[in-house]
């Protein structure tokens, strides 16, 4: 029951927010997004790690084809649920210093893109699962469209079409096994996991799978949609797309592909492995290169996703493990930058890394919080990066060792894109741009605060979220490895 | 059965309220007998199977589910028409009587259970067609869509004939359960190919009707000559009764040669879908995209078909409704919209007639974009669930290859409705605010509300037929 409330509330807060007209929409928002929060934090209390799927609730929704409305929270899809619910305020928060127009449109649809990823990350029943998959892409797509930069139309069409595309592959597999399931049929997710496909079918549906979730996230060689999509895309609609939406991918890939499709895993799963690692690689230097910020940073997702994925396909208990806290890791980080950038873009008027420079002696309370987003970015020991991207990369050097050390570069490359951005913004000569840059105002430290706050907390005691999903990523892996 | 004489009297009652001197009584008068034949259609829900007419015409819950749809769909459209008002040349009662006595033939096609009676309910549906599409008289374009329609449709009739024919030679039966018999017992020990031929040229016929390529080529142009108000007419009605009577007619007589007849289905519906799809990519004008987006919904009705599953009969109602609910909420935003913007004093059919359209018209754009999501397939709406249950009906069948094809074809799909909906949001247009009468909003509203009523319950409908 707790379930629906977490699926409804945004919703009747989107709603509210829609009716209560463009001056008030803001507050009204942010007290929707903090109940939710609020509501996710109680059923965190009361939340057993050990005893399975929880607070569900099933509806019948097609009685007579065995689809239901069903939804239920176990350790994986609690993290998620929780990362989903302290974002949301956040990145609302983010935009009190802009007015965006229409604005009672454009909060009701954050918030209704959060009800569809909590959606998401809840479903127990396959089709549901793909309903809500579906139904997040909407109000992004309208977030980045109407209120996006120049190129909007174009960009985020190819967005649209793009993930769209990917999503219905994902559909006809799902259908055929539905169709696989004894008796009436069902759609349960867990039905699904009983089925004894042969070794052929699992690798089509493998396919099917990963195509849809690499475009989501996206892996190599799906990405081309998403440097453009989260440039043009107004900075809380990238926040949304890369700090929670790129995790229905990862979410997808450990809740569907793992366990239904062990067999094609085995066949395909190097395969896979080897696009996550060059888009690791190829997703840095290209970040290397680039002069706008916003680029870089979507480059440095890019970059970071592909090793979420490369652990989730050595299917270990440290490589789930480590994809879970990473994602909450990079939630946190990315929304963070994209933040600090936004900033930086709204006081100096540009995003190129040329024309900054110089911030830190005008602006040093906005360093000190920028840098320490930074270094979790890139994986400092103490910090919530480090913590995600060694377990990640001790369970893909567990996989195959030459493997392990390439993907192991991104430590490396990740320090060099990232300091780079920060001597090149913060340091050296203040330029022209910079001139009566004010420094952080009351409501930009309340997003950045909580934000460094958890970089720290995952960084030094990441056990209170390991503990949390470590039954569920256990109970998993015992499908996977028959 | 009470349609039919319903709709028959209250026809011939409407071409002599055309005498009276009040224009005004014309369209509520039209609502009534439609609601009128409406209940009446009901009045036999569950008392079914019923024959009639000498065995000719069978009455069943799936019959009535498909006139249901049949005349909902004309009622709105009838409440759309406005009375014709605007026109000082129109023939409001002509049209009308058109209408009513099409509908008839329409119901013919959907309840037939006697070659002879899929015939006439052909004949008397096109003919009133053929008509309505040259209605605006003095425009060459419609003169010129009504004179495609009525040749390449006269072929196709004649086709049609003679593949029943045929069959008659091979079974020495017009009934469909004879038929049914013959195919199960006779054919399967000898093989009689003139049933094949017969069979083939009958489907051909049809296909014509449902414009399935490549018998689509009048399509196009049709769509676009003829009045809005009958364009929507042709893509709805039309189409529904096409696809009820191509389901009775394989289901009711061909279950016995599937294995002769599945594969023809299934390369004419990918043809179908790649004919539609691909060619409302190109289109300028909204109107022919329409007509194009009208050629692809039949080549999904027919992979449903071709699997004749379990699931298929609900996908076909199912996807017949949301697609004619769709299909009326968006030709009635196109009319009220093309009337409002002109080139050189024709409606502008144009995507660009759009832009801009959300900006004074909230509830307009609201609409069109809620019609052409369905249309596109996209979650939470009608038009999903449709598509949903005819890929299930094939992959039932254990048929995977042709909905993966339709997917890809869907996925062209939604590069040409989302024009539409970036051209009312996205774009900047001059579009002054639109009066919509309170009937044609009422009529907007409720097809846009069903729409996706159905998309978040799609088993309302479940197990009624």
């Amino acid at each position: 029951m707790l379930t629906l409330l977490l699926i409804l509330l945004p919703i009747v807060a989107g709603v509210i927010t829609l009716l209560v007209g463009a001056n008030l929409a803001k507050q009204v928002a942010l007290v929707g997004a903090l109940a939710e929060l609020g509501l996710a934090l109680f059923v965190w209390s009361q939340f057993d790690p050990s005893a399975g799927v929880q607070f569900g609730f099933k509806y019948h929704w097609l009685a007579s084809a065995g689809i239901s409305f069903a939804a239920g929270l176990d350790g994986i899809s609690l993290v998620l649920v929780l990362l989903t619910a302290f974002l949301t305020p956040l990145i609302i928060l983010s935009t009190f210093e802009h007015t965006y127009k229409n604005s009672a449109a454009f909060y009701s649809l954050i918030l209704f893109m959060s009800a569809a990823l909590v959606g998401v990350f809840t479903a127990t029943d396959a089709f549901l699962f793909y309903l809500f998959f579906e139904a997040a892409l909407i109000p992004v797509y309208f977030l980045a469209a109407v209120w996006g930069g120049e190129n909007r139309l174009k960009v985020t069409f190819k967005f649209f079409i793009y993930t769209m595309f990917g999503s219905l592959f994902m559909l006809v597999a799902l259908i055929y096994l539905y169709y696989q399931t004894p008796g009436t049929h069902t759609s349960e997710i867990t039905a699904f996991y009983k089925l004894q496909l042969s070794a052929k079918s699992q690798g089509f549906i493998f396919w099917a799978f990963f195509v849809a979730f690499a475009i989501k996230m996206p892996l190599f060689p799906f990405h081309t949609w998403q440097p453009d999509t989260y440039t043009e895309a107004p900075t809380p609609a990238t926040m949304l797309l890369s700090g929670i939406m790129l995790k229905m991918g990862v979410y997808g890939l450990i809740r569907l592909l793992l366990p239904i499709v062990p067999l094609g895993l085995q066949h395909y799963g190097m395969l896979a492995m080897i696009l996550s690692v060059i888009g690791i690689i190829y997703g840095s230097i290209i970040a290397i290169q680039q002069r706008d910020m916003k680029r870089l940073i979507a480059y440095s997702s890019f970059a970071h996703v592909g090793l979420m994925a490369a652990g989730v396909f050595a299917a270990s208990t440290n490589g789930l493990q480590g994809a879970m806290v990473q994602m909450l890791a990079h939630g946190i980080n990315v929304v963070g930058l994209f933040f600090v950038i936004d900033i930086i873009l709204s006081r100096t008027k540009t995003r190129s890394l040329d024309q900054l420079g110089g911030i830190t002696q005008v602006a040093p309370q906005l360093s000190v919080y920028f840098m320490i987003i930074l270094l979790g970015s890139v994986a400092l020991p103490l910090t919530n990066g480090f913590v995600g991207e060694f377990l990640l990369l001790s369970s893909v050097f567990a996989f195959n060792g030459w493997l392990g050390a390439i993907a192991g570069l991104t430590i490396i490359l990740g320090s060099v894109y990232m300091l780079r951005l920060f001597q090149m913004s913060m340091f050296g000569p203040k330029s022209k741009w910079v001139e009566g840059f004010q420094d952080l105002t009351f409501s930009e430290k309340a997003v950045l605060l909580p934000l460094i706050i958890m970089v720290f907390w995952i960084g030094i005691y990441p056990n209170t979220f390991l503990t949390i999903s470590e039954p569920a990523v256990n109970q998993l892996l015992k499908l996977v490895v028959k | 059965m009470y349609p039919i004489v319903l709709l028959s009297v209250l026809g011939i009652v409407t071409l002599f309220l055309g005498f009276s001197k009040s224009k005004n009584i014309l369209l509520p008068a039209v609502l009534l007998f439609l609601a009128i034949a409406l209940a009446g259609n009901f009045f036999e829900w569950n008392k079914g199977p019923l024959l009639y007419f000498y065995d000719m015409f069978r009455v069943d819950n799936l019959t009535l589910a498909f006139n249901g749809i049949i005349l909902a769909s004309a009622f709105m459209i009838v409440a759309i028409s406005g009375g014709f008002q605007d026109n000082a040349e129109a023939e409001p009662a002509e049209y009308y009587a058109l209408m009513l006595f099409s509908l008839v033939g329409a119901i013919m096609m959907v309840g037939f259970e006697h070659l002879i009676m899929l015939f006439l309910g052909v004949e008397i549906l096109s003919v009133a067609m053929y008509v309505l599409t040259g209605s605006n008289k003095r425009n060459l374009r419609s003169n010129e869509a009504a004179l495609k329609y009525f040749l390449m449709g006269a072929f196709a009739t004649g086709i049609m004939l003679f593949g029943m024919t045929l069959l008659y030679g091979a079974t020495g039966s017009f009934k469909l359960n004879e038929i049914q018999a013959f195919v199960s017992t006779t054919q399967q020990a000898a093989p009689s190919y003139i049933l094949y031929a017969g069979l083939l040229l009958l489907l051909i016929g049809m296909l014509f009707k449902v414009s399935a390529a490549p018998f689509h080529f009048w399509t196009p142009d049709v769509y676009e000559g003829a009045p809005t108000l009958f364009t929507t007419f042709m893509s709805t009605i039309v189409k529904t009764a096409g696809f009820a009577a191509l389901y009775r007619l394989l289901s009711h007589s061909f279950t016995g040669v599937y294995s002769f007849w599945w594969l023809v289905i299934a390369i004419i519906a990918i043809l179908t879908l790649v004919v539609g799809n691909i060619g409302a990519t190109t289109q300028n004008s909204f109107k022919r995209m329409m007509a194009y987006s009208g050629i692809s919904h039949a080549g999904y009705l027919l992979i449903a078909l071709t699997a004749l599953s379990k699931p298929t009969q609900n996908a076909i109602v199912f996807y017949s409704l949301a697609y004619s609910l769709s299909t009326i909420a968006a030709f009635g935003v196109l009319m009220l919209v093309s009337k409002e913007k002109t080139i050189e004093g024709q409606p502008d059919e144009r995507y660009d007639a759009f832009n801009g359209l959300a900006q004074k018209n909230p509830l307009l754009a609201f609409v069109m974009t809620v019609a052409m999501l369905s249309l596109a397939g996209i979650p939470l709406t009608a038009g999903f669930w449709g598509k949903f249950f005819v890929f299930s009906s094939a992959a039932d069948r254990g048929i995977i290859w042709v909905p993966a094809i339709a997917v890809l074809m869907s996925v062209v799909g939604i590069y040409y409705y989302f024009r539409v909906i970036i051209a009312s949001y996205l774009k900047e247009g001059d579009i002054a605010e639109i009066r919509v009468a309170p009937f044609y909003k009422i009529v907007l509203i409720l097809a846009t509300f069903l729409t996706i009523l159905f998309g978040l319950a799609p088993g309302l409908l479940e197990g009624i037929f």
